[in-house]
């Protein structure tokens, strides 16, 4: 079948990976050029006509960056803000999920239909209400103001649901003869079973929280609590001298996105055409 | 399920002599329906708390604090009537940051979306080595709008930037790409492409896999040329995923800041002042909550109009199977 498909023509061959290969040297361009300034000595970053390539692999940097910089403060902030996060979603996305497959209830129906509406709120609309909420409380510069407004989402609820609807009945059916209540059923059957799609959840939300700019950029304040996007940003504008410690920066961020994205890929596209696909 | 068995007209047709047993069993059959009822909303109960806490309650806020004016403390300080919105669609800052988030839709999306395509089609019918490009395509979905911007910022730099200096090369005079008015949206949307190209390339792949193989072949054995094929069969059964496409893309272009923060900050002459940036500004940086509601308002307004106008106009036009 695939060899069909292929463009059989030699010239056309070439010319179908060449235009591969121009596209992708597009998009990998400034990812390159990214790898090249971090193992630049300063004195090689900064010359002009600008280097391409790095004399040596210079670990100095790279090294300058950690040491000078709270990078890993950073990194820990963001890391604790979305694994919460990924938690919280997933686990109340599966409750709702499984309350809306499995309970009968009156007004379930109109609760989803209530659900699926919150898709259409774009969070900008609600950023300086839920802003005045947050310091109203004195959650301002702490974990729970980072945190909690994002424990649940509608998108989640979704997808888990649409992956609960098409797990076998049987499996509800016979638990229930065997007198198991709806806690046990969701603890020791359901939420074992909703490995794939909790999966491309979790990867999904982790990513998002991960990359989050403009809510921590209005709740945080101090560098104690700055996250990643925040800080990297910051740096830019302090340090606006050497600029492959900032790209240093810059690439420390990206590692846990990079190995989460070759670890995750998969789940992730699933997750995403999931989403796409809606029923 | 069971609570259904024991519904209160079977009760009613019983003998007397039966009654007071059906009684407890209709009893019980309440009380299950209760207990089931009651659970549910157990188990909506987290997210609809967050929900009502940081969506509907902020919702119902952000349309109160829009006929407001408000002290720099969030406080509600003089009630306002229609004048934020009359102030707001009388000042010319108001149309004109609403045409450049219109221009900078028109400058991502489509091209975002070609791109993809493009990519997509050409890993998916690449034989060897497809691998290889399908995770180079799919790399930007780890990039973020903090480390992007970053990059680019140095990228775009007019004098010791790398894309001056090739430009110089071929004997191009450097641009001032975040500094002059007229290049300074071209420059964010070209960023913006780049930083999200992932995410229509992995669906669009993941659709054009998913395409029936037969029709595809049959269709090339009766002769048809690549690019017909390509027109008058693939593209109508991608419709689908396309539009879907097109709808989330042009809503996040609506939603885009973090790197008009970073990049521009509005500038140059407000150039690059996108709605969601005027929100920002208004609320944030002048502390006027009132009008930044306002403007908020007019966001959710508009993204209501953008979905119900895709959904009549280009929903008819899609091709589902």
């Amino acid at each position: 079948m695939r060899a069909i498909s292929h463009p059989r023509h030699p010239f056309r061959l070439s010319s179908h990976y060449g235009l591969l290969i121009l596209l992708s040297l597009l998009v990998l361009g400034p990812l390159l050029y990214l790898l090249a300034q971090i193992f630049m000595t300063p004195d090689e970053a900064s010359q002009y006509p600008p280097k391409l390539l790095p004399s040596s692999f210079y670990m100095g940097e790279l090294k300058n960056a950690i040491d000078t910089v709270p990078i890993f403060g950073f990194i820990i902030n963001s890391f604790v803000l979305a694994t919460a996060i990924m938690v919280l979603q997933v686990l109340t996305a599966a409750l709702a999920a499984y309350a809306f497959v499995y309970i009968r209830f009156s007004g379930s129906r109109f609760w989803f239909a209530l659900f699926i509406s919150t898709m259409m709120i774009p969070w900008e609309v609600t950023i300086i209400p839920n802003y005045l909420t947050i310091k109203g409380w004195g959650w301002l510069d702490s974990f729970q103001g980072l945190i909690v407004p994002f424990a649940a989402s509608a998108f989640g609820v979704f997808l888990l649901r649409q992956f609960y609807m098409q797990l076998p009945r049987e499996l509800f059916e016979a638990a229930r003869v065997d007198g198991c209540g709806h806690f046990r059923h969701f603890v020791s059957i359901v939420l074992p079973l909703s490995g794939p799609a909790g999966a491309s959840l979790a990867v999904y939300v982790f990513l998002n929280g991960w990359n989050q700019y403009l809510w921590p950029l209005l709740v945080t304040s101090s560098d104690a609590m700055r996250t990643v996007q925040i800080g990297i940003a910051m740096l830019q504008f302090e340090e606006l001298t050497s600029w492959n410690l900032v790209l240093c920066g810059v690439a420390l961020v990206l590692v846990p996105s990079f190995v989460l994205l070759a670890l995750g890929l998969k789940p992730l596209v699933r997750g995403i055409t999931a989403g796409a696909v809606k029923g | 399920m069971n609570s259904q068995t024991y519904s209160d007209k079977s009760g009613q047709v019983l003998s007397p002599a039966s009654a007071v047993s059906a009684r407890t069993s209709i009893h019980s059959g309440r009380l299950k329906r209760l207990r089931e009822q009651l659970l549910g909303y157990v188990f909506l109960a987290p997210s609809l708390v967050v929900f009502i806490l940081f969506l509907f309650y902020p919702m119902v806020r952000s349309v109160y604090l829009s006929f407001q004016l408000t002290d720099p403390r969030g406080r509600v300080a003089a009630y306002a009537g229609l004048d934020n919105y009359t102030q707001m669609f009388q000042s010319s800052d108001f149309w004109s940051s609403l045409w450049i988030t219109v221009e900078f839709t028109l400058l991502t999306v489509p091209v975002g979306l070609i791109l993809g395509l493009l990519c997509a089609s050409l890993v998916h019918s690449a034989g060897r080595g497809s691998k290889i490009f399908r995770f180079i395509f799919s790399l930007p979905l780890a990039l973020s709008v903090g480390t992007a911007s970053i990059l680019w910022m140095i990228l775009y730099h007019p004098s010791l930037g790398m894309l001056n200096y090739l430009l110089g090369q071929i004997g191009i005079g450097p641009i001032q790409w975040l500094t002059d008015p007229g290049a300074a949206l071209g420059s964010v949307s070209l960023m913006t492409v780049w930083m999200n190209s992932g995410f229509p390339f992995v669906l669009l792949l993941a659709a054009i896999q998913g395409l029936d193989n037969d029709v595809m072949d049959s269709s090339r054995i009766d002769g048809a040329s690549m690019w017909r094929t390509f027109f008058s069969i693939k593209l109508p059964l991608l419709s689908p995923t396309l539009f879907f496409l097109a709808v989330v893309s042009i809503m996040n272009a609506f939603q885009s800041f973090g790197q008009i923060n970073i990049l521009t900050r509005g500038g140059p002459a407000g150039s690059t002042d996108v709605l969601v940036y005027s929100i920002y500004r208004e609320a944030f940086i002048n502390y006027q909550f009132g009008t930044g509601s306002a403007l908020a308002i007019v966001l959710f307004v508009l993204m209501l109009l953008l979905t119900a106008i895709q959904f009549l106009v280009l929903g008819k036009k899609v091709h589902y199977q």
